[in-house]
């Protein structure tokens, strides 16, 4: 079977402002889906509430918008029961970092394999631009009264803290970049987080297209603007670990969060850390459960004509008196 | 032969094995052919507090706790303070001799609150606040005194076994205790042996130990007292009996009817049914491969309730365990099952609140909080069951209300049944059935719509994964394929549609299902839950006494059966409503719903479950027109 882009989207009417980032977004996912070419029922979408949250509509796979800062929760369970699925979570910077917060570190411990996508365009987009948890502190978008008195939270460096074992960051107007990433975080073996920088020229009148672009800060020979975005691959960044010894691994972590702490002048995109080494969620079942992935809970039988075929009776005899 | 009904309670500190000496005692009776109803009562904490275990053991059936105690067990002062004055006047009390110069003041963990009422106690009893005052008040009373020095048989053993290690070996004072009582009570002590060999069947040694230790008591008991009043002595088996507890009645049936996926958030009384789930979580499966239960402990329970909403989306039969602190937090996710027609079944048991109220204490509270949980109109079934059997039976069929009709389900537990320990029929798969409603398994062709027009409001239900049915969801309101809407056309089909779930459930629910009535009478008790067994267990006492007095039990609370209430009611003069909660919750449905005013209450909610006396007692005053329209019941420490 041979996708085309055009088998991932649907026909529901888009309601986000002209020239909001999610576009691209929406855009590099169905462009990752149909290069992965999987199949459409087999990759679930999942979405959490605020202009974000309408993503999973725009895509003709199985799209569940769940609840605000409960996307991950409604994913991993799916993904648990249905191994098979490719499960696509994606949500607000205020839904996964602000009321999901709590979601979002436990799932780093668990590491499921599947991606998860923020939307971090630094407002709550969709209640009319209050500051979120990645707005820096003393900044004061459009609509704040107030300038920010909160320190912002940095994804990147939650995630590792977290245990998402495949950490990257994307840019909404990058649509080609972003693909690639998204291509990789659903390739990775385990939990893998996808920070995007998502412009909102609606509410977020700081961190526009043209402040990512450094239209604000011209190179005083060249008179050109010194973008702040910049590829880590081109500085020859190795984002992997690759041999199990925590020598390697501090390594990678470390440097990893140096570099999330990049922002300003220069900010870093593409992959900051990867680590296969350590065991997905399913292997952990697996280890317990040995047919975990060839028998999961959605594949298994469990009646024949309306009457159950699970035995218990060895459970029953140890409780007969 | 004179009939046996005897209540044994042994009490200690938390964490110091009191429940594994009543596993043994509970064991050893029902080997023996005879009934057992016991329940645990501890407080929220893991060492030190006190913590007790009642057995009522009977030779014929029996359904719930009684008020009073026949004999006492005690090897620590606390557990003789706080249950003295609670053992019948011809009952016993076992304890540690050393204890009798202990004063209540040495005892820390004695709350201030009982320490004033057992002075005023022993004071009008002319007695000082020592072990030896509450022993002489007991005896004066005519309670029989067995005093017995654990410590010195431990003593003995470790010189008789050359092993002196046994001397410290404190937590071996439960089997020794065990053991002294049923010498005492005069049951053979063959099925105390295999008891305890079953109860530390994983530890050889340690069984072995104990068992020489068990064997020795009970010998040292029968030798040095005369025999007690009461004596049990074995009866019939009944063949197909087990010894089991609440929650795991729960567990078994998920197992059995096919619940692949439990997620959960540790919490009092419900946690121990998810932990059992992962403890058995391979199974066979009749000509197939083995199956499996995907048991996950979750960061809280918004996450447990959106993992189960995940999986059951993959068509997989999924449930949650919870109390009420933890189902508060999971009311908004149960809006979205709602909306979006997702069969889940959460399993409350529920404790007394509000808030952490007494996390550990029994309650119905939250019959009005599962009715009413979550914003908007949505439809959800709530459904209650009166004991460990039916906790077995009724899960089967939570999970066939949720897929019958794509719908969330509520099923009602409690403390008190979760934490009994009683004999009951070996549970009957094959009574289950599996009804999984319009779950697809293939679908041909495209053009799926998972909201499609159907004229009992459910439609054909996909699942994820499967060819040609992608469907949406959404927590806004949604079109026939789940993409959000706000048509007010859209809307009207939309809710009318998910609100016909309600009338077909009462249609299509069977009456015995709903409800069940125990025979009618003028005077009748109407209640839910776990009040059943206390009830009936009052109402055969009454019958001796030739009052009659009706039952009638809901079991679907909601939609509610009006209908048919009424018509189970209809030659009734006289309604008593009962429940453990302050408001009356299921009252105020009556009075909502039958036309008619309830006449009496009869509510509890020290924390503690309902004994039959006191039921007894309470129904006994509205037939002589003595009682007051809401008698309220106290009994239990
Ligand atoms: C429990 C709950 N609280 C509040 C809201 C209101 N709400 C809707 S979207 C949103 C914030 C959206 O911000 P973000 O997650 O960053 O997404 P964005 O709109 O920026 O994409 C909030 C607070 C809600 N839907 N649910
Ligand atoms: S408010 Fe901002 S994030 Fe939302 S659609 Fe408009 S531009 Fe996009
Ligand atoms: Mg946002």
């Amino acid at each position: 079977m041979v996708s085309n882009l055009s088998d991932y989207k649907t026909e529901v009417h888009n309601d986000w402002c002209p020239g909001c980032g999610d576009f691209g977004i929406v855009n590099a996912i169905q462009m990752a889906l149909a290069e992965m070419e999987i199949p459409r029922h087999k990759a679930a979408i999942f979405s959490g509430v605020g202009c974000s949250g309408k993503t999973s509509h725009f895509i003709n796979t199985y799209g569940v918008h769940t609840l605000h800062g409960r996307v991950l929760t409604f994913a991993q369970g799916a993904k648990l029961a249905n191994p098979g699925m490719t499960v696509v979570a994606a949500g607000g910077d205020g839904d996964g970092l602000g009321i999901g917060a709590g979601h979002f570190v436990a799932a780093g411990r668990r590491n499921v394999d599947m991606t998860y996508i923020i939307f971090n365009n630094a407002v709550y987009g969709l209640t009319k631009g209050q500051a979120s948890p990645t707005l820096k502190l003393g900044l004061k978008t459009k609509s704040l009264p107030e300038p920010n008195v909160n320190q912002s939270v940095n994804p990147i460096a939650l995630a590792i803290a977290s245990g998402f074992t495949f950490v990257a960051r994307g840019y909404a107007y990058d649509v080609r970049q972003l693909k690639d990433l998204i291509v990789a975080a659903v390739k990775h073996r385990g939990l893998a987080f996808l920070d995007v920088l998502q412009p909102c020229p609606t509410y977020n009148d700081i961190n526009t297209r043209d402040w990512f672009a450094g239209m604000d800060n011209i190179d005083e020979i060249t008179k050109k603007p010194l973008p702040r975005i910049y590829k880590l691959e081109d500085t020859g960044y190795d984002p992997v670990v690759h041999i199990d010894s925590t020598m390697e691994e501090n390594e990678k972590l470390t440097q990893a969060l140096i570099k999330s702490n990049e922002w300003d002048a220069k900010i870093p995109t593409g992959i900051f850390y990867k680590n296969e080494l350590i065991a997905p969620y399913d292997q952990r079942i697996s280890d317990r459960i040995p047919n975990y992935l060839e028998n999961p809970p959605a594949s298994q039988e469990i009646s024949n004509n309306g009457k159950p075929i699970t035995n218990i009776s060895k459970i029953l005899d140890s409780l007969e008196v | 032969m004179s009939s046996i009904d005897l209540t044994w309670v042994i009490g200690g500190p938390q964490g110091g094995g009191v429940e594994t000496a009543a596993n043994i005692f509970a064991g050893a009776c029902a080997g023996c052919g005879l009934k057992i109803f016991g329940k645990r009562e501890y407080y929220s904490n893991i060492k030190g507090e006190h913590s007790y275990f009642g057995v009522r053991v009977s030779d014929s059936t029996i359904r719930s706790n009684v008020s009073g105690i026949t004999m006492l067990v005690a090897f620590d002062a606390e557990t003789i303070f706080r249950h003295a004055e609670d053992v019948f006047d011809d009952g016993a009390i076992v304890y540690e001799s050393d204890l009798s110069q202990v004063k209540a003041d040495e005892v820390q963990t004695l709350d201030l609150q009982f320490k004033g009422r057992l002075v005023k106690y022993l004071d009008s009893k002319n007695k000082p606040a020592t072990i030896q005052g509450a022993l002489d008040a007991a005896k004066e009373r005519g309670v029989t005194l067995y005093p017995v020095s654990f410590k010195a048989i431990l003593s003995n053993l470790a010189d008789e076994t050359g092993n002196p290690k046994l001397r410290g070996m404190f937590r071996m004072q439960n089997v020794l205790a065990v053991s002294v009582s049923l010498g005492l009570l005069g049951l053979a002590p063959d099925t105390l042996l295999s008891s305890v060999a079953n109860i530390f069947a994983k530890k050889k040694e340690i069984a072995e130990m104990n068992k020489h230790a068990a064997n020795y008591a009970y010998n040292f008991a029968a030798a040095k007292f005369q025999k007690f009043k009461h004596q049990l002595s074995p009866i019939p088996k009944e063949p197909n009996t087990i010894l089991v507890q609440g929650f795991q009645s729960t567990g078994l049936a998920k197992i059995a009817c096919g619940c692949r996926f439990q997620s959960y958030y540790p919490i009092t009384p419900a946690s121990d049914e998810s932990v059992f789930l992962e403890s058995n979580e391979t199974f066979d499966i009749e000509n197939e491969r083995p199956g499996s239960t995907m048991v996950v402990q979750t960061e809280d329970e918004i996450s447990a309730i959106g993992m189960v909403i995940g999986a059951a989306l993959t068509g997989t039969r999924s449930a949650t365990s919870t109390s009420g602190p933890g189902f508060s937090l999971m009311a908004e996710m149960l809006g979205w099952a709602g909306i979006n027609e997702v069969p889940i079944v959460v399993t409350l048991y529920q404790r007394s609140g509000p808030s952490t109220g007494l996390p550990t204490r029994h309650g119905q509270d939250d019959l009005q909080f599962a009715i009413h949980a979550g914003h908007g109109d949505f439809p959800r079934i709530v459904y209650a069951s009166g004991d460990t059997e039916e906790g077995f039976y009724d899960t089967a069929k939570c999970f066939n209300f949720a897929e019958n009709f794509q719908i969330p389900v509520i099923h009602m537990m409690d403390k008190f049944i979760a934490s009994t320990v009683s004999t009951v029929p070996r549970f009957d798969v094959k009574k289950i059935t599996i009804e999984r409603g319009k779950l697809l398994q293939k679908i041909d062709s495209e053009g799926y719509t998972r909201f499609a027009p159907s004229p009992d409001g459910m439609s054909p239900r996909s699942k994820l994964g499967l060819e040609n049915g992608i469907f949406w969801n959404t927590g806004d309101e949604s079109d026939e394929h789940g993409h959000i809407s706000e048509d007010p056309v859209n809307r009207v089909y939309k809710m009318d549609k998910r609100a016909k779930k309600l009338e077909v459930a009462l249609q299509t629910i069977s009456k015995e299902d709903q409800a069940v009535k125990y025979e009618g009478s003028e005077t009748c008790i109407v209640s839910w839950g776990s009040t059943k067994g206390p009830i009936l267990d009052a109402i055969e006492m009454l019958k001796k006494e030739n009052k009659k007095v009706g039952f009638v039990q809901i079991k679907l609370l909601h939609p509610f059966p009006a209908d048919y209430i009424k018509s189970l009611l209809k030659d009734v003069n006289t309604i008593i409503n009962i429940e453990a909660n302050h408001s009356a919750q299921l009252g105020s449905l009556l009075n909502e719903y039958l036309d008619r005013k309830v006449d009496y209450h009869i509510l509890k909610y020290t924390g503690r479950p309902m004994t039959c006396n006191e039921i007894y007692e309470s129904v006994k005053k509205v037939l002589d027109d003595k009682a007051e329209k809401k008698e309220v019941l106290t009994y239990g420490v």
